[in-house]
């Protein structure tokens, strides 16, 4: 007992600092397993995502800057981010309409086949992106069950950029929908009551009332729809036709230059499209930081 | 969610009657057209034909292969994903909005640089390619380069399910059940665990349907020999591409029946977690 009452002064400075420190890193919880769980989170982060990146920025930056811009800029690979980005930004755009629409329908109104519609919505994220694509190739071309109307009209769907588009509307539409439900669940109809109680119409109360509360939420459905369509491949590629120049992704132009074995090329175009996934992951956070904070203040 | 919506805030029925028709036609062109689609080519040559397309044994090689990787990468992203919403969801600690933003990683890179990445690092003109092929090892185009693809790709899984739930949960309950005298572990299997259980079987069904139908990142690492790296989105890229259509159909229905059960089970989670008010 006199030996503990000795130690205590000792003790319990060298306690005292040791809480300043991890005071100054992380407040102080009575829960255990902090120092484990954290220590395995960041090293397994690194092993699978941090150190992988970071070596194929290092290996980027090994040929020189000069290399890196003559591969990025090429002709064929300007028109790889042109076939990608602009079907990509058509898709994103029909998937904000219909996303918008669907999600109203799905939380506004009741009928038949409403709950297997909502479950279905999820199908894009649960089937495998290559059955989508020779499925979709199947029906848009020329003799598939859409296609064969399509091309009576002398339109061709499958293996053109219009079929790019199609595959990224399929991929992308959940996106959007689940992004707007939940805030449209949660708007109580006090403001659109207000609105019809001082005249307007039911267009303008959903223009003027509804939609600029759905704003952020439409914004960032409509952010990730595009960020996965950039990047996206197993549904495209079979009803893109791969074209050089025309309807070839920058996703397949990668892989085309790794059978290539331009390590180089691929390694400079994969960066490329990382800084732009990057910049879009960056303003996805901001715009759902945005949409909470517009959901908290309601 | 169902609430009663006032007759101010009602549509018209025409209108109602016009943006239904419009929902519904496009569900049916877009989800389940598709759907009907590879049935009807799948099924369509017969029973027999279709049975024997599954039979097949390299189609049965990519079944188990599918498997394999699903059965390291699911769990293995599982006890991060626990992991790291213990931390994040119930400490405060600097940098933590970093770390969120870099579990995040995986979902923003193209599926095709998912498996780049590991090519630049483990192939022959990679990082550790040298030192491999001295040790006679092989990661690319083999095994183990499909399960780290698959990793990758279903990486942010179950943490991203987890950290919401854990932190509207708060630590009010683990921290009673710590000043009575619970330890770390009991604190987490008897209070922890059974508050997080429908949170944690949602993000493991969707962790495990991502495994099991990634294409893109797989492909780059796969390599493509066949009975030895290919998985079952692979094998039925191989099949199309060699025309074999009905065999191509009849694979790719298996992936589209594991997309069904993901669906159902989903279904079946949410509507017990509302119960519960969990998730």
């Amino acid at each position: 007992m006199r030996a503990s009452q000795l130690e205590t002064p000792a003790l319990s400075r060298h306690y005292f600092r040791r809480v300043a420190w991890r005071g100054h890193f992380r407040r102080e919880s009575v829960l255990s397993g902090f120092g484990l769980t954290l220590g395995f989170t960041v090293f397994y982060l690194s092993l699978i995502v941090l150190i992988p990146i970071s070596a194929t920025f290092l290996k980027a930056a090994e040929g020189g800057l000069a290399s890196f811009w003559a591969a990025i800029s090429a002709p064929r690979v300007i028109a790889a981010y042109r076939v990608t980005f602009g079907c990509a930004l058509v898709a994103a755009l029909i998937n904000t309409v219909f996303g918008v629409l669907l999600a109203w329908v799905l939380v506004r109104y009741r009928f038949p086949g409403r709950r297997l519609c909502d479950a279905l919505i999820d199908l894009p994220f649960a089937l495998p992106t290559a059955v989508a694509g020779i499925a979709l190739a199947a029906i848009y071309a020329p003799k598939g069950w859409v296609g064969q109307y399509a091309a009576e009209w002398g339109v061709k769907i499958a293996f053109t950029p219009m079929g790019i588009t199609i595959a990224l509307i399929f991929i992308g539409i959940p996106f959007v929908v689940r992004t707007v439900q939940p805030v449209l669940e949660s708007m109580d109809f006090a403001c659109e009551e207000a609105a019809t109680t001082l005249g307007a119409n039911r267009w303008q109360s959903f223009r003027l009332v509804v939609l600029p509360a759905l704003i952020p939420a439409v914004l960032t459905g409509f952010a990730l729809a595009f960020a996965r369509g950039i990047g996206e491949y197993g549904s495209v590629i079979f009803v893109a036709g791969n074209m050089p120049m025309v309807s070839e992704i920058v996703p397949l132009l990668i892989i085309t230059k790794l059978e290539q074995y331009d390590y180089a090329g691929a390694t400079a175009i994969a960066v490329a499209m990382l800084g732009i996934s990057f910049a879009m992951l960056l303003t996805i956070n901001l715009l759902q930081a945005w949409t909470r904070r517009a959901e908290s203040q309601r | 969610m169902i609430k009663a919506v006032p007759s101010s805030a009602q549509d018209s029925p025409l209108v109602r009657g016009v943006l239904i028709t419009i929902a519904l036609g496009f569900v049916g062109l877009m989800l389940i057209l598709p759907m009907g689609l590879v049935l009807t080519q799948a099924l369509g040559h017969g029973f027999t034909i279709y049975l024997d397309a599954l039979r097949d044994e390299d189609a049965q090689a990519a079944l188990r292969l599918t498997l394999l990787a699903a059965a390291i990468a699911v769990p293995a992203n599982l006890l991060f994903g626990v992991s790291a919403a213990w931390c994040i969801a119930k400490f405060e600690f600097k940098g933590k909005q970093l770390l969120l933003t870099l579990i995040d990683l995986p979902f923003a890179v193209s599926p095709v640089i998912s498996g780049l990445i590991f090519v630049l690092l483990f192939g022959l003109h990679g990082w550790f390619g040298e030192w491999l092929r001295a040790h006679d090892l092989k990661i690319i185009f083999a095994v183990p380069g499909i399960v780290l693809a698959t990793m990758f790709v279903t990486f942010p899984f179950v943490a991203r399910e987890l950290i919401p739930v854990m932190q509207a949960q708060g630590t009010d309950e683990e921290e009673a059940a710590t000043t009575l005298g619970a330890s770390g572990w009991q604190t987490f299997w008897r209070v922890t665990l059974p508050n997080i259980k429908w949170a944690l079987l949602y993000g493991v069904i969707l962790c495990n349907a991502r495994a099991m139908g990634e294409f893109g990142a797989v492909s780059v690492v796969s390599g493509h020999i066949r009975g030895l790296t290919n998985t079952l989105p692979l094998h039925v890229e191989i099949l199309y591409n060699e025309y074999q259509t009905v065999a191509a159909f009849s694979v790719a229905s298996l992936l589209m029946l594991l997309a069904v059960v993901t669906l159902v089970l989903k279904a079946v989670i949410e509507a017990k977690a509302a119960d519960f008010g969990r998730l």
